[in-house]
């Protein structure tokens, strides 16, 4: 599949914009701005790229409390996120949900979600509604490696695959779950192999390959609509960071962290780009435009209203 | 008015609904060629077709999250759980997922779900297939619960339920399926949150829900040839709760004892008990609130020990007689 270059520049600056803003994050986290905890996707940029980039806008999403790439590339405004880090009232869910609740339905992101494999059930239940009003959607379910040990990851990808549900499901292997590494946690040696068990599709991509991960996925979400029922999607890719704020990385080592960062996804894409032909300004002018959307965002989040303890009772029920 | 079975009156506000409403669709185990475990969708499957009465794999996280995730995109789905057993098998889906994706998400979300299924005992089906335990889902902020008593009340309460834009925990009891009353023809609505007097009285309040609404108008009728004048309030809905309609009934008899189908410790009689104490009745209570409830015990097999597992009407005859001593 050939990619326009509008497209490819477009997945260019969504990975930008989530690597500057999990670093902006970090960089909040360490000066104590923000509270509770959450969970980042430094060097996973491709796979949430890639993966959203073979949706069409109608499309939707589940999402991980590793969510923050998914949001963005599924088109999340990001004064709205950090204001939602921040708790401010103008954020995504005002406040109330914080990093591992971040939705956007607008924009077809069913949400992040603080239950690992807890998003699996859901987007599978979107792809049902998909089918029975026939509106032609398909839903991109995106998980962890942890998330394929639990069982409504089990009962939700038979189901979909029994009844030959619009559903691509999107397994971001980063090796880890929490510390305990996969070969560990799972008797197959890949996620994707759990696929046969579902008689679908498992594909194995390398996902630090943005345009890799676009075409696998792309293929899968054909076939989806086509009514050919789900795919299983394995994008090998690896967390730089700890798994959440306060996690020493006593279970892997410096030398493989620095070994995955010479992989990293975003300046492997600009040097494909730039063999490509496109002129290094271009890239440059997008990296300096992300830079100041981040700094905008985060001044209009800082800047947002605190919400009112007196609507606490708000938006319970509907 | 036609008399009619409450399996049947639930059956007619489900098919009325899907016929109102072509967003409404039921999903679970064998709801479709084979009618549910109980019969409740029997017929429906015929008459809607298998997109719209759906069989699932045994699978009750799934049935629960796509319900979720159908509800989020607008759908109105009705999942229904063979024994309320298993609603704990689902419990991550309803309860970490659809009760909180509309609060945590900003207040952006509706999830307009009715997840239904049969508790309670007097079947022989033992521990795993016989507990009431309604009330643990009042607890879930974001989750509304009702339990309706008659044929009447179910079909308008389940019309109510499908209409909600919440998730609604419906909750039935196995020997309600084949009791008798009277269901007017087509539309009609029973309100969420809404007791019930369901016999008036003036010597003594009885506060019961679901099955026991059925035993405790028994025992009155019993009490009535003594000379006893109970009032029955049916609670109907756990979440909201009507406080003011058991408030009132209280301070008109200033007696109250409450039945419930569940284990006794930490039950919805606890929560209607506090309301009462804590409420302008208090002052009118001429004898202190009495609970009658399950054992806290697992339901056993032995049908003389299970009997004796919860509230039988006898039970509630003597309890009335000390409330009234």
């Amino acid at each position: 599949m050939t990619l326009s270059r509008e497209k490819k520049l477009w997945m260019y600056r969504k990975m930008h914009e989530i690597r500057n803003f999990e670093l902006e994050v970090d960089r909040l986290f360490k000066a104590n701005l923000i509270w509770g905890t959450c969970h980042l996707s430094v060097g996973q940029e491709a796979s949430a790229v890639g993966a959203i980039a073979a949706l069409d806008e109608k499309d939707m999403i589940t999402s991980t409390h590793r969510g923050h790439g998914h949001c963005i590339a599924k088109g999340g405004k990001l004064p709205q996120m950090f204001a939602e880090l921040l708790g401010k009232e103008t954020g995504y869910c005002r406040g109330r949900g914080g990093s591992m609740h971040i939705a956007d339905l607008e924009m077809g992101n069913l949400g992040a979600n603080g239950i690992v494999a807890g998003g699996i059930p859901i987007a599978t239940g979107a792809a049902l509604a998909s089918k029975l009003k026939k509106d032609g959607k398909v839903t991109l379910c995106f998980f962890g490696d942890g998330a394929t040990s639990q069982g409504a990851f089990h009962e939700a990808v038979n189901l979909a695959a029994v009844m030959k549900l619009p559903v691509v499901y999107v397994c971001e292997n980063n090796l880890y779950g929490m510390s305990v590494p996969f070969k560990k946690a799972s008797a197959v040696e890949n996620a994707a192999d759990r696929a046969k068990a579902y008689n679908i599709p498992g594909i194995i991509v390398d996902g630090n390959d943005v345009e890799a991960v676009y075409n696998v996925v792309k293929e899968a979400v054909e076939r989806a609509r086509k009514g050919e029922g789900p795919s299983l999607i394995e994008a090998k890719t690896y967390r730089w960071l700890g798994h959440s704020k306060s996690d020493p990385r006593v279970y892997r080592t410096r030398e493989e962290e620095e070994e995955w960062k010479q992989k990293c996804p975003i300046k492997r894409y600009r040097q494909q780009l730039i063999s490509e032909g496109i002129e290094e300004e271009v890239l440059n002018k997008i990296e300096k435009e992300v830079e100041d959307e981040i700094k905008k965002a985060l001044e209009y989040a800082q800047n947002s209203p605190e919400p009112k303890v007196e609507e606490i009772m708000e938006g319970v029920y509907a | 008015m036609a008399e009619k079975l409450y399996i049947e009156a639930l059956r007619e506000g489900l098919r009325e609904e899907m016929l109102r409403d072509e967003n409404v669709f039921i999903i679970g185990e064998d709801v479709g060629l084979y009618g549910g475990a109980f019969g409740v969708t029997k017929g429906l499957f015929q008459e809607f077709g298998e997109n719209r009465i759906i069989d699932t794999p045994i699978s009750e996280a799934a049935i629960a999250g796509a319900a979720v995730g159908a509800a989020l995109c607008g759908m109105r789905p009705v999942a229904e759980i063979m024994f309320f057993d298993f609603f704990t098998i689902a419990m991550d889906q309803l309860v970490n997922q659809g009760a909180k994706n509309r609060y945590m998400f900003g207040g952006k979300a509706k999830v307009p779900m009715v997840i239904r299924g049969p508790m309670g005992c007097g079947t022989g089906a033992a521990a795993q297939h016989s507990q009431s335990f309604p009330a643990v889902f009042a607890h879930f902020p974001g989750l509304k619960v009702v339990m309706p008593s008659t044929p009447y009340d179910v079909k308008g309460l389940i019309k109510s339920a499908i209409r909600d834009n919440n998730p609604v925990v419906f909750v039935e009891h196995k020997l309600l399926y084949w009791t008798k009353g009277e269901v007017p023809e087509g539309d009609y609505t029973v309100p969420i949150g809404k007791a019930d007097v369901k016999r008036d009285g003036k010597d003594i309040t009885i506060v019961a829900g679901s099955i026991m609404v059925r035993r405790a108008l028994e025992a009155a009728q019993k009490l009535e040839e003594d000379g006893i004048d109970v009032e029955v309030v049916d609670i109907r809905s756990l979440k909201p709760l009507d406080l003011r309609t058991v408030v009132s009934s209280v301070k008109k008899t200033g007696r109250v004892l409450i039945v419930e189908d569940d284990p006794i410790s930490y039950g919805w009689g606890a929560e209607i008990a506090a309301g009462i104490a804590g409420s302008e009745a208090f002052d009118y209570l001429d004898a202190p609130i009495k609970r009658l409830a399950g054992l806290d015990i697992p339901i056993p097999y032995n049908p003389n020990l299970e009997k004796h597992a919860v509230p039988q009407v006898p039970n509630i005859i003597e309890a009335v007689r000390e409330v009234l001593r």
